[in-house]
């Protein structure tokens, strides 16, 4: 956003500009000049920008430190010899079949949730935007697992997906034995769903946003060339909604690279056997529980760039967006 | 539109609802069940078969009055800075002009694309081990302070209030600080609200951090406590499901009932620009 940067901020040698007239003498009007018209914008954010240092600059340049020597945890104030190590962590992080498996996880619950997440939150915000009736009621019941925590919910699936759970009772001879939550081929997917329906309402929530955007006369004029609807939903709706799609793809992808909560709680810290373990489930477990923080660092490097990559793919293939 | 489309739109909307709230409602009625009922016939509500009892169970093990004062301490805090610096450099970055303004709100957009995963492990270091504030509140809040969302949506409504009113107020004379205390943030209002919903979601809801710095059960936010319930200690009670849902009726219940009240400002445009930027 080059737009906002005001003149005053590029100028590259503030002190050769003349001192503006009745700037309140020239010693003031120079350091306006050098500050910008109202420098109290950088003292309203100042805090901000403190805070942005100590809680994101320091540790970002902090993680990528640890991936490269050999970090471990002493105690405070103790001064110890923490090698330069190169790719030495990143060498044990690829050849380490556990922590591979689990970005295979990723793979799978970002193949099952992000086209189920764009197909179903389009048709529902599209089918929602038109309603005149109960309008409220629909909106709450699909913004609800949205605002409520992942701890609480956790819960009741396991109830509903255990083994004589209601889901199974339901399915019958049709229920996957092992179940659910504790089947190797069923546990990655069962979470992929877990986590669609959950943050379903917020998606729905952008689509509504976007298809604001969408013009009214398109549809008329579609209509008058004797348009179907379901002609107008894919040559209209979908390209006019494309930046949201754009969005939803990404915020979808760094969902699945985020992925903690669920596999620890939903099966037991990432079983059976690695089937449902994330990259920050093991960040976790190398890192803090057996007190290896440069591995997780590692990990954590490798994610980052693996979701950049994919965010730039999404990008390419759905044809970028203007905003 | 026909009769026969708009019966279908309502047909989908209502099997999808039906399928969102349905967990909700077994939630419910398995924190009041006795005995857990996982027949189809149980989720239907049985008066020989309810109970109070699995709020109790769940009260004796984890303290469910603190562990709401904790979750809501969090919660507090964290909307606190995120309104504080969010008012002060939205307004800073649509309202005035000043050097490193661009810069700034690269950082601002910046800050939103970084996962936080990856600051996971430092900031640990940093806030637990360096710093010592691991079961502290402060620890907990620190990597929260930060809201670029709310930055972006107090930018997006300062940019809507014409520069003119300003600029009116500082010929007669107001400071910048009265500008911004008594005639930008009154106008503002609606734009408050919907951050602090939204912002209020982020931490009640946390589980991660709050989990990883918190070892003390007097100071660990209500979903941490729960959690922990359910990987630990589950298996001794009575009643162990029973009384997890009732735990979760108690997390989820303020998160819900304030979207419920609220949901009229809970508006789609807000989320939009704030995440487009």
């Amino acid at each position: 956003m080059s737009t906002t940067v005001s003149p005053e901020s590029v100028t590259p040698n503030p002190a050769a500009r003349p001192a503006r007239p009745g700037g309140g003498g020239p010693r003031r009007g120079r350091r306006r000049q050098w500050l910008g018209k109202n420098p109290l914008g950088l003292v309203l954010s100042a805090p901000y920008l403190a805070f942005v240092l100590l809680v994101f600059a320091y540790p970002l340049v902090f993680a990528f430190y640890m991936s490269f020597h050999d970090y471990f945890f002493a105690a405070p104030g103790a001064v110890v010899d923490r090698p330069f190590v190169g790719l030495a962590n990143f060498q044990e992080v690829l050849s380490d079949p556990a922590i591979i498996r689990s970005f295979g996880n990723v793979g799978i619950f970002l193949l099952i949730n992000v086209p189920l997440t764009v197909v179903l939150s389009l048709v529902l915000a599209t089918a929602l935007n038109k309603v005149v009736h109960a309008r409220t009621f629909l909106r709450v019941a699909f913004y609800v697992p949205y605002v409520t925590a992942s701890v609480a919910v956790v819960g009741v699936w396991i109830f509903l997906f255990s083994g004589n759970g209601l889901v199974n009772q339901i399915l019958g001879p049709l229920a996957p034995d092992p179940a659910w939550l504790i089947n190797e081929q069923w546990a990655m997917p069962t979470i992929a769903i877990f986590v669609t329906w959950k943050g379903m309402g917020f998606f729905i929530l952008l689509y509504l946003a976007a298809l604001q955007n969408v013009s009214e006369e398109l549809y008329e004029a579609a209509a008058t060339d004797g348009a179907g609807k379901i002609r107008m939903f894919f040559s209209i709706t979908v390209p006019g909604v494309r930046p949201a799609t754009v969005l939803v793809l990404l915020l979808a992808t760094v969902t699945g690279a985020n992925l903690f909560t669920e596999p620890y709680l939903l099966t037991g810290g990432g079983g059976p056997n690695g089937a449902s373990s994330s990259p920050v489930l093991l960040m976790y477990q190398r890192g803090i529980e057996q007190g290896a923080p440069d591995i997780a660092a590692a990990i954590g490097v490798i994610l980052v760039i693996g979701v950049l990559i994919l965010a730039f793919i999404q990008r390419k293939l759905a044809g970028g967006d203007e905003s | 539109m026909s009769r026969g489309q708009n019966i279908l739109r309502y047909a989908v909307l209502f099997a999808g609802a039906l399928v969102f709230l349905f967990p909700f409602y077994y939630m419910v009625i398995g924190s009041l069940q006795t005995e857990p009922d996982s027949t189809v016939a149980g989720a239907f509500p049985n008066p020989a078969n309810i109970t109070g009892e699995n709020y109790t169970a769940i009260n004796s093990r984890i303290d469910l009055l603190q562990g709401l004062a904790n979750s809501g301490i969090f919660a507090g805090g964290v909307i606190l800075c995120t309104v504080v610096f969010g008012v002060l450099v939205g307004y800073a970055l649509a309202q005035l002009q000043w050097r490193g303004r661009g810069i700034t709100f690269a950082l601002v957009l910046l800050v939103q694309v970084v996962p936080f995963q990856l600051l996971m492990i430092p900031l640990y270091v940093m806030i637990a081990r360096d710093y010592g504030l691991a079961d502290n509140y402060l620890g907990m809040i620190l990597p929260f302070a930060i809201n670029s969302t709310a930055v972006l949506i107090f930018r997006q409504y300062f940019l809507q209030v014409p520069r003119a009113l300003f600029d009116a107020a500082r010929i007669d004379g107001a400071g910048e600080l009265k500008i911004l205390w008594s005639i930008a943030l009154p106008l503002v209002r609606p734009a408050l609200l919907t951050v602090v919903l939204l912002t209020f979601i982020g931490p009640w809801n946390e589980f991660l951090w709050p989990f990883l710095i918190t070892k003390e059960a007097s100071l660990q936010p209500l979903a941490v406590s729960l959690a922990n319930y359910l990987t630990n200690v589950a298996a001794t009670a009575a009643n162990p499901f029973g009384a997890i849902l009732a735990g979760a009726c108690v997390l989820a219940a303020p998160a819900v009932v304030l979207f419920i009240l609220f949901q009229r400002h809970f508006v789609s445009s807000d989320i939009g620009s704030g995440v487009k930027g």
